[in-house]
């Protein structure tokens, strides 16, 4: 008997869930009612409100990774390279825009620089004037809010690599006559490249795939990603397939191109060494500088989130020209208590989240078992498919899954999810298959082959090994991974809004809900829980 | 003073909580290789960092050929320097890395000098080889190359053999050693092992707590130790407990009167520690009475563990000299006495 492959099977159920949907995207849009068409190709082809919106999120996401690169990798240098008062509390504040979900990050925004926001009233009142100072609107707005909340990738990627480099090689450039900008361009940013290039790349997807940003604040400037929901809302499903099967090319032309001017990792390949260590500044101007610098930027920083705790206590309909709210209460509160339809959103959000991540994890350390063994033939296979979600933006994802699962064809693996309480855990799920086998994978890799022959030959069968060996040393991936999905899947707006049903509508949802009838006080109460659950998620997930 | 070229005075160097280098002076004459021995944290890297410039003196200063460069950036100073881990650029090909402190240069004439240092330490051809790609020994090469590509007037070295394979280690340590005398170039090197600071030194300089205990041709510290420190650190050794006589000789706790040999100012009955190197005992038929407890082969020679009425003696001898277990006498044919309780 000739055993099937190992990892057929996962094999098999990534192929399903994963490749099989966003296949069916491509095939969809040249397919119509009386078979095989180009008529909604051509369709897409010959509008240039198409074109537009798909060469705005290319500028978009250009530019965001350009100003996301101005912000953070500086900030980066300066943290790891200069010790001052305060450094490290402010080196961990510099991150937190990372954990504020994009929707989140977004009404935020609106709260403190949109027309009606803080500092707009504030400048309206300094100058006297009746009407607000600006808009936030348009490109503009979008680019302010990823560089706010994707100038971190460049910071701890920046901060990570130079920690990483020997020392004495800058040492070696000084010694061979390199001053501080010679040493910077010749050995330092070369050095750096790997780093800085996945922090592009990272930015670079992101912001392709961001769709709270140009949804909340776009107005009449489309990207692909809000053209893609708003085809679809409007019934036109055709021409939101190839949408998506556009935005989807896109993506993975960026992928491969950004993943080209990566470079193999020289650091490691050398090894050895230690960092120089932080320079410590020594005036006490410069100390005092720094450290004043250093906290009216953390403020800045931290803004939005008191912001958003701020109008959190606004009871709906009392603030409306003042420039702070005039009353507050913990009314919202209250009533997401007392009201179990006020309730329902963050228990919706809450199952649906862990549901995922669960299901998630299970998938990753299948993975994980696979890929380490050398054995298994399918372990490249496998090691790519999981990655296959990270590339493509989650508005495909969930154009993806609407399209297969809304109809019932079980020989062709298609059941109807849509309209379902199922559709929404399998959407975050996909999604957080990358995410969570990014670090268990990792994880995997660490662990020393050798430790399972030791339990073995110590007389520990698979079972006892795995519990009382691999799955403890596992646990720091486990948890890490876990909790990004979570709050990721927690945070969810973009495949949400696609797929969501009244009866499982979540949080994301009722924050937009609650804007639409300018409830300011309960879009921001659900913002608060939204982060305080991803905060408390990380604060677990890194624990060691 | 007249060819004294590289000259150090009175050094001081002070990290928060101790003293890292205390008043050293050392000169080194031109084209002649000194060796920093010492135990870590002796202050022998803190005293190389010092001279690259990679850390600024608290008191003293750094003249070379007259000239003080103590005030000078490591770019200003361009001494050239060999790092324990080489510290090779791995973005670069071995010739980019050569060519990098060779900046004013027009391309013709890089080109020429790479290919010369490459020759020199027998790399010819590897020009375009990645550095990752090459084996350790072939990495600390290139290093000395990117080293001395840019004239520089003093080389240093730290640890310079440290990362080889112990099989590569003398290899690698005679080629250097040739390199170094072809090229006449003045020469610091730092090394915690008496065998090569030994082998590669004209001069060694051996450092404890940031201070220097003597200085000297290996010779002169081998055969004349100026404290117990050198007598113990360099070379192996035993040491004896007793006091001293008069007409150089001490009276050991052992039982037994040696002829030894003293530094400084010692009075008739001061405690004094003994220290007398294996290869100059002897087994003989009469003197220090003991008992073999151990006996180690080292090819031709044997290592004899004799146990004394106080204390131990490890004894060189033929391997058949005596067997475990026997009753043997020990002469010896020098040692060196030290002040006790001062070390």
């Amino acid at each position: 008997m000739s055993r099937p492959a190992r990892g057929i099977w996962l094999t098999l159920l990534l192929l399903w869930i994963v490749v099989y949907p966003l296949g069916l995207v491509f095939l969809e849009s040249v397919r119509g009612d009386a078979g095989w068409t180009t008529q909604y190709l051509i369709a897409f082809a010959v509008e240039p409100r198409e074109w537009a919106a798909m060469w705005a999120s290319v500028w978009i996401s250009i530019l965001s990774v350009a100003l996301a690169a101005v912000l953070g990798i500086p900030l980066g240098f300066v943290f790891e390279r200069v010790d001052f008062p305060g450094r490290r509390v402010l080196g961990a504040l510099v991150a937190l825009p990372a954990v504020l979900p994009p929707l989140v990050g977004v009404i935020a925004f609106l709260f403190l620089y949109g027309e009606s926001g803080f500092v707009a009233r504030t400048v309206a009142l300094l100058l006297g004037l009746d009407e607000p100072p600006w808009q936030l609107r348009g490109p503009v707005a979008i680019l302010l809010v990823h560089a706010y909340s994707m100038y971190v990738y460049f910071y701890l990627f920046t901060r990570a690599g130079l920690a990483r480099i020997d020392g004495s090689m800058l040492e070696a450039a000084q010694s061979l006559g390199a001053g501080p900008s010679a040493t910077l361009r010749r050995v330092t940013l070369p050095l750096l490249r790997p780093q800085l290039a996945a922090a592009a790349l990272l930015t670079f997807m992101t912001s392709l795939g961001s769709f709270s940003a140009p949804y909340i604040f776009g107005g009449g400037f489309r990207v692909m990603t809000t053209q893609i929901v708003s085809s679809k809302l409007n019934g036109d499903l055709a021409m939101a397939t190839v949408e998506t099967a556009a935005l989807a090319v896109v993506a993975l032309v960026g992928l491969a191109l950004l993943r080209r001017t990566q470079g193999t990792d020289l650091v490691a390949a050398v090894g050895k060494g230690t960092p120089p260590p932080a320079r410590i500044l020594t005036s006490p101007l410069a100390r005092w500088s720094a450290a004043a610098l250093g906290w009216v930027l953390g403020l800045v920083l931290l803004l939005p989130h008191f912001t958003l705790i701020l109008v959190s206590f606004v009871p709906v309909g009392t603030w409306t020209t003042q420039l702070f709210p005039p009353t507050y209460s913990v009314g919202n509160y209250v009533a997401m208590i007392a009201e179990p339809e006020r309730l329902r959103p963050l228990l919706n959000s809450l199952w649906m989240a862990a549901g995922a991540t669960v299901v998630a994890l299970g998938i990753a350390l299948w993975a994980g078992r696979l890929v380490v063994q050398r054995r298994a033939s399918l372990r490249e296979v496998i090691e790519t498919l999981v990655n296959v979600p990270w590339a493509v933006p989650g508005t495909v994802l969930a154009i993806a899954l609407a399209t297969t699962f809304s109809i019932r064809a079980p020989w062709v693996g298609r059941w109807v999810l849509v309209g379902t309480a199922l559709i929404l855990p399998l959407a975050y799920l996909v999604r957080n298959i990358p995410i969570v086998s990014g670090s268990i994978l990792a994880g995997f890799r660490q662990l020393d082959p050798s430790l399972d022959e030791a339990a073995a030959s110590l007389g520990a069968g698979r079972v006892r090994t795995l519990r009382t060996v691999t799955m403890p040393l596992l646990r720091p991936a486990i948890l890490a991974g876990g909790a990004l999905a979570f709050a990721t899947a927690l945070g969810d707006f973009v495949t949400s809004i696609v797929l969501y049903t009244f009866e499982t509508r979540p949080i994301s949802i009722e924050i937009l809900g609650a804007l639409r009838q300018f409830d300011v006080g309960m879009a921001a109460t659900y913002g608060v829980l939204l982060m305080f659950f991803s905060a408390v998620a990380m604060v677990v997930g890194t624990r060691r | 003073m007249a060819n004294e070229f590289l000259q150090l005075q009175d050094l001081t160097k002070r990290f928060a909580d101790h003293v890292a280098v205390a008043d050293l002076s050392i000169a080194v004459p031109r084209g002649q290789v000194l060796a920093l021995l010492g135990p870590s944290g002796s202050g022998k890297t803190t005293t190389l960092r010092l001279l690259a410039g990679f850390e600024r003196p608290d008191a003293g200063a750094i003249h070379v050929d007259g000239t003080d460069v103590t005030s000078l950036t490591p770019a200003q100073r361009r001494f050239g320097m060999v790092f324990q881990h080489y510290a090779l650029f791995p973005h670069l090909t071995v010739a980019e890395n050569v060519a990098f402190g060779l900046a004013g240069r027009d391309g013709q004439s890089r080109r020429d000098r790479v290919a010369e240092m490459l020759k020199l330490v027998d790399l010819t051809g590897f020009q375009e080889r990645k550095v990752t790609e090459l084996s350790g020994g072939q990495q600390q090469r290139v290093a000395v190359a990117r080293a001395l590509a840019p004239e520089p007037q003093i080389l240093l070295l730290d640890e310079p053999l440290s990362n080889l394979d112990p099989g590569l280690r003398e290899r690698t340590r005679r080629e250097l050693r040739t390199a170094l005398t072809k090229i006449g170039i003045t020469t610091v090197l730092v090394t915690h092992e008496q065998e090569e600071a030994f082998a590669l030194g004209d001069q060694v300089a051996v450092l404890r707590d940031g201070r220097l205990e003597q200085v000297g041709t290996p010779i002169e510290l081998y055969e004349h130790p100026r404290t117990l420190f050198v007598a113990t650190f360099v070379g192996r050794a035993s040491r004896l407990t007793g006091m001293l006589g008069s007409g150089g000789r001490a009276r050991l706790d052992a039982g037994a009167d040696w002829v030894v040999e003293t530094a400084g100012q010692l009075a008739p009955g001061a405690p004094v520690t003994v220290v007398v190197r294996p290869e100059a005992l002897q087994f003989a038929d009469a003197g220090l009475p003991g008992t073999v407890v151990e006996r180690r082969y080292t090819g031709s020679r044997a290592l004899f563990v004799v146990a004394l009425r106080q204390g131990m003696v490890e004894v060189e001898a033929p391997v058949r000299a005596a067997d475990v277990g026997d009753a043997v006498h020990v002469v010896a044919e020098r040692a060196h006495a030290f002040r006790r309780g001062k070390e």
